[in-house]
């Protein structure tokens, strides 16, 4: 074990660093893009606050083509754009941009479920007090879908592990990257197991850690006797 | 004053037309309590609805004071909507805000600051006798409590008229009583108009001055509350009378 530790050990680490730091910074940039597309897809609806058909079905055209590619083809079918816009079609870095890409898709979608289940009737309120439709999104949609929001957020990173594992075939680094390498090409199952009990390891915080955050925000799950505590 | 003059609404389903009211003439003045009941169905939130626009006429006009409204669009319909305060049946409070920020939701779209915010969400939450609520979020509040918050937040920005679409239909009957008598005080006290939907005679005996009886998209009699309950003219009021409330 010790002996095992001493040669993978510092092989695994760095490569599980580089698999968290793609996973998180490609779910960050889906969210900052996924978040308006999936509020444009909420509000554009026909009954929605201001209605777009057109602009609805295309946004929702061209968020399903982004979700029906899988994500390994994706990923080969965008080395050129890859390489034109990071300079690099492989390594730890480039490979946010696919990521990015497939997730974004993904994202909006989340957040449109989430946003849906938003009580029409607050709205309503909204509207009747004279809110714009940029205040109803900002002080009204956004705020009561927020929990939602952020248990999507734990499955986005998750599937994003999936991902990201997969780039590492193409040389993207990463725990996937050491898992074809070594427990693969080289049959060390050992390799294979360690990087399988970490990614388990880290689905199953970011799980709890979603879980935990959304139940702790949701202010519809306080105490009903004697409140205010929490 | 309201006029509500020769108003219909259309709405156009797959399964075709259907008219949900139809050629209503109202007039409510200032500082009446008007009841408008009907059957579920019958039109009356469509009417009240279309007071502060929430849904826009197809015909007619309704002019508050002498100003018709039915044209407003873009700022001048927010403008108009902060002047009318909407009660409605489910409460439909903010879940994720306290009681405070609920009540001062309104004066935040109006632009009010904080400052004065505060001190207005005081005043609201001393009226509707919950000032102890006011860090509690909503889900740790009884159904009549939320009630109270949401007719706080409907006076916030201080409407001189406040529209109430069912008020009492989700509470019990004690309740129902402490939140109408708070109606009745807010009409007194303050001198808000009030127009009030229900299907339950009993709101309207216990707090209206005037009522409508609405059927089949129309208005089939209106007048004074005294006069209609005592000597009704159509059969659909008098059946109303029997039963105590308008539900199939």
């Amino acid at each position: 074990m010790s002996e095992f530790i001493a040669q993978y050990g510092s092989l695994l680490i760095e490569n599980t660093w580089i698999t968290i730091y793609q996973t998180t910074l490609s779910t960050l940039f889906a969210y900052i893009l996924g978040i308006p597309l999936g509020v444009l897809l909420v509000i554009s609806q026909p009954h929605g606050i201001w209605p777009h058909k057109s602009l609805n079905a295309c946004l929702g055209w061209v968020v399903n083509v982004g979700r029906s590619i899988p994500f390994i083809i994706l990923l080969v079918a965008l080395i050129p754009f890859t390489r034109f816009v990071m300079g690099s079609a492989i390594g730890p870095k480039a490979v946010i941009l696919p990521l990015v890409i497939a997730a974004t898709p993904f994202v909006a979608r989340m957040v449109e479920s989430a946003l849906m289940e938003v009580d029409a009737g607050v709205i309503e309120v909204a509207q009747s007090a004279g809110a714009s439709i940029r205040q109803i999104v900002w002080k009204v949609i956004l705020p009561e879908g927020l929990p939602s929001i952020v248990l999507g957020a734990s499955i986005t990173f998750i599937t994003l592990f999936g991902y990201a594992a997969m780039a590492g075939v193409i040389g993207a680094g990463g725990l996937g990257d050491v898992a074809v390498r070594y427990g693969h090409y080289k049959y060390q199952s050992d390799v294979m197991i360690a990087t399988i009990i970490i990614l388990i390891i880290l689905v199953q915080i970011i799980q709890v850690l979603g879980n935990g955050i959304s139940r702790k925000i949701d202010k519809r799950l306080k105490n009903k006797i004697g409140g205010g505590k929490n | 004053m309201i006029e509500i003059i020769n108003l219909s609404k259309f709405f156009s389903t797959e399964s075709g037309d259907f008219t949900a009211i139809n050629d209503i003439n109202l007039t409510i003045e200032d500082g009446d309590i008007y009841g408008i009941i009907g059957m579920s169905g019958a039109g009356k939130s469509t009417l009240i609805r279309c007071i502060n626009l929430l849904e826009k006429p197809s015909e007619g006009k309704i002019l508050i004071d002498g100003v018709d409204i039915t044209a407003l669009e873009g700022n001048g319909l927010l403008e108009l909507r902060r002047k009318i305060g909407m009660v409605f049946q489910k409460f439909n409070l903010l879940m994720q805000r306290t009681i405070r920020d609920n009540v001062a939701f309104p004066l935040e779209v109006a632009g009010v600051d904080k400052k004065q915010r505060l001190e207005r969400v005081d005043e609201l939450l001393d009226i509707v006798g919950l000032n102890s609520k006011a860090g509690s979020y909503p889900v740790q509040l009884s159904g009549g409590q939320q009630q109270r918050v949401s007719i706080a937040r409907a006076l916030a920005n201080n409407p001189a008229l406040l529209l109430c679409d069912e008020p009492t239909s989700a509470l019990d009957s004690l309740t129902t009583n402490s939140i109408l008598k708070l109606l009745k005080d807010i009409n007194h006290k303050l001198g808000v108009t009030i127009i009030i939907i229900t299907h339950e005679i009993s709101v309207v005996e216990k707090i209206c001055k005037k009522v409508a009886i609405i059927d089949e998209s129309r208005i089939i009699e209106k007048g004074l509350v005294k006069d209609v309950l005592k000597n009704p003219q159509k059969e659909m009021t008098k059946k109303l009378l029997e039963r105590g409330e308008l539900i199939e």
